[in-house]
């Protein structure tokens, strides 16, 4: 007799997910970088690379930096632009039967809505992630993140343009990351993905420079893990729209402490470039830490947090 | 391209500061064209180290341990150490577990006209020479390497590009090994020798830039192999890009590195204010 295996499956916004793992935007490329290692078919969903209305070319380099238990980036938001996305990226998603979110920023609010409208027609795309977090860039989305009231602005004027399931992504760098949940909420989104990276700074003794050109970067990797998990923790006890935990997610047991504080799914992003199959080692002990807990449904931990 | 978890056969000081790493890698020699890398941490590394690129100096085959089973094929890398990733992979020893990706990105095109094939390696720069070496001599050419390092300490392997029938010429800036200089000297001689020549180069960025110039100015065909820092290897990261031919703010031309490269015919690139720093005189002339 064979064991009937657990449900993985979650529902974001109306989005089915088979499981509740998808990479961390800027982490999987636009997905086909990664496809040669593992069947994208196994991931919750596909999260993209974030876009912007035009192409961007990104910060100089040095970009990146390990540090201690996580990296510093400061990439710079580089993409093709939406609409190189749509006729040339976009295609590549068809049949493959995992949702897609497409992550978006701005450098104006104007720009935030032209590149959602640009998106809602496009039928690969299962939903969006708007990104109002980016710490690298000055127009990538954290003037937007800081403040509730633009924040609310920018939520609505993307409500208004696009009715596909709409993620706001959230920026760590904020005194009271509720405050900012809350004002998303209000003006629509209907889902909340948090946290991106917490800016940070590393210096090269010998040259005495920062040891990536921008300066400061996002500090991604477990060093935020505990961070993470208490603000995603503070916002679902903030928020009724359904909270996607991020930060420094290496293993399954890191997924699981996000998921018992109450998000509904993870995102992994860091751990994709130490492992390129990390994300499905993290799906499969997911799967055995229901069953050596007798639980049927992922669904039965999601908030299970006994304090 | 695989993602190995396999052992290390062996783990040795070559030279100063310099290592010499040899991984337990089935399938990799078929896979591997010269000038590719590959992508490694060590398994019992902290859980968030990310891997190191590294360039593919050579593979092989050992005998089997026993009659009866398969031989070992394995794959070499050489390393300097540079910081604390490197060090911790010098601590390494025979047995211990790593975990290797590769091989990845675009190695050197191989043309095969009757024009002078001439190695320019700098340093550890060596490394990705020596299975492209390998391959144009077995395709019948003569190869020629221009090896420089800053001292002794900095010319490896040789003598192993020796064995394949490499003529070498040494060079080092304090003269402790080979004709003192730097190795682009000895390159604008070859040119003015050799004026049909095909250029092959990896080495720190201000040798690359020299031989760029050089070969420019003798309008000789030149691949370089570049070295960046990377997360990831496979072209998602976009923490390894380089200004490509044209680049701009506003038409952006950047190239990954681990997957647009690390090989890359000089005119891809934009060398920007590139100088020669070795005056740009060539003995001879070549045009």
């Amino acid at each position: 007799m064979s064991v009937k295996r657990p449900n993985l499956a979650v529902n974001i916004a109306g989005i089915q997910l088979r499981n509740p793992v998808m990479p961390a935007s800027g982490t999987f490329g636009y997905g086909e970088e990664y496809a040669a290692f593992f069947d994208l078919k196994r991931l919750g969903a596909i999260i993209t690379k974030g876009l912007s209305l035009n192409a961007k070319a990104g910060n100089p380099m040095p970009r990146i930096a390990e540090t201690t238990s996580g990296m510093l980036n400061a990439i710079g938001l580089q993409n093709v632009g939406i609409d190189a996305f749509v006729a040339k990226k976009a295609p590549y998603y068809r049949g493959l039967d995992t949702p897609v979110i497409a992550n978006f920023f701005g450098n104006t609010l104007d720009e935030y809505g032209e590149v959602a409208r640009r998106l809602a027609d496009v039928p690969e795309v299962t939903g969006l992630e708007l990104n109002i977090s980016c710490p690298n860039v000055k127009q990538g989305g954290i003037v937007f993140g800081t403040d509730p009231r633009a924040a609310a602005e920018v939520v609505s004027l993307v409500r208004k343009q696009n009715d596909k399931p709409l993620i706001v992504k959230l920026s760590p760098n904020v005194t009271d990351i509720t405050v900012i949940a809350r004002a998303v909420e209000e003006a629509g989104a209907d889902a909340i993905s948090c946290i991106n990276t917490l800016t940070g700074m590393a210096i090269d003794i010998r040259t005495r420079k920062p040891k990536i050109a921008n300066r400061t970067g996002g500090l991604s990797g477990p060093a935020i893990r505990p961070v993470a998990v208490r603000m995603v923790h503070q916002v679902v006890q903030a928020v009724k729209v359904p909270v996607i935990g991020i930060g420094g997610i290496m293993t399954a047991s890191d997924a699981l402490e996000f998921l018992i504080a109450g998000a509904r799914a993870v995102q992994v992003g860091t751990a994709n470039f130490v492992d390129p199959t990390a994300m499905l080692s993290i799906i499969d002990g997911i799967e055995s830490f229901l069953v050596e807990e007798g639980l049927e449904d992922v669904n039965q931990v999601i908030g299970s947090l006994t304090t | 391209m695989k993602n190995y978890e396999t052992i290390i056969l062996n783990n040795l000081e070559i030279s100063p500061g310099y290592w010499r790493m040899r991984i337990l890698a089935p399938g990799f020699a078929a896979a591997a064209a010269p000038g590719q890398f590959v992508m490694l941490r060590p398994e019992q590394a902290l859980p968030t180290m990310l891997r190191r690129p590294f360039g593919i100096f050579r593979t092989g085959c050992l005998p089997p341990e026993c009659a009866g089973l398969p031989p070992r094929e394995y794959m070499e890398i050489l390393y300097k150490i540079v910081g604390q990733g490197t060090k911790i992979m010098s601590e390494l020893h025979a047995g211990d577990r790593v975990e290797l990706l590769g091989p990845l990105g675009r190695g050197f095109a191989i043309n095969d006209t009757d024009c002078a094939k001439l190695l320019v390696g700098g340093g550890i720069g060596l490394v990705p020479l020596f299975l492209l070496a390998e391959e144009l001599i077995r395709r019948g050419h003569r190869v020629r390497l221009l090896m420089g390092g800053r001292t002794r300490d900095d010319i490896l392997a040789v003598t192993e590009f020796e064995r394949l029938g490499v003529e070498t010429y040494v060079s080092t800036d304090d003269g402790s090994l080979g004709e003192e200089g730097f190795v682009t000297r000895v390159l604008e001689r070859k040119l003015a020798k050799y004026p049909c020549a095909e250029v092959y180069a990896c080495g720190p960025m201000p040798m690359l830039a020299a031989v760029e110039a050089i070969c420019g100015e003798c309008n000789v065909p030149l691949q370089v192999s570049l070295e960046s820092h990377m997360a990831c290897g496979v072209g998602a990261c976009l923490g390894c890009v380089v200004k490509g031919t044209g680049h701009s703010d506003q038409r952006p031309n950047y190239l990954c590195t681990c997957k647009e490269g690390p090989v890359f015919s000089a005119d891809q690139l934009d060398w920007g204010r590139v100088v020669n720093p070795g005056g740009g005189c060539l003995e001879g002339g070549c045009r």
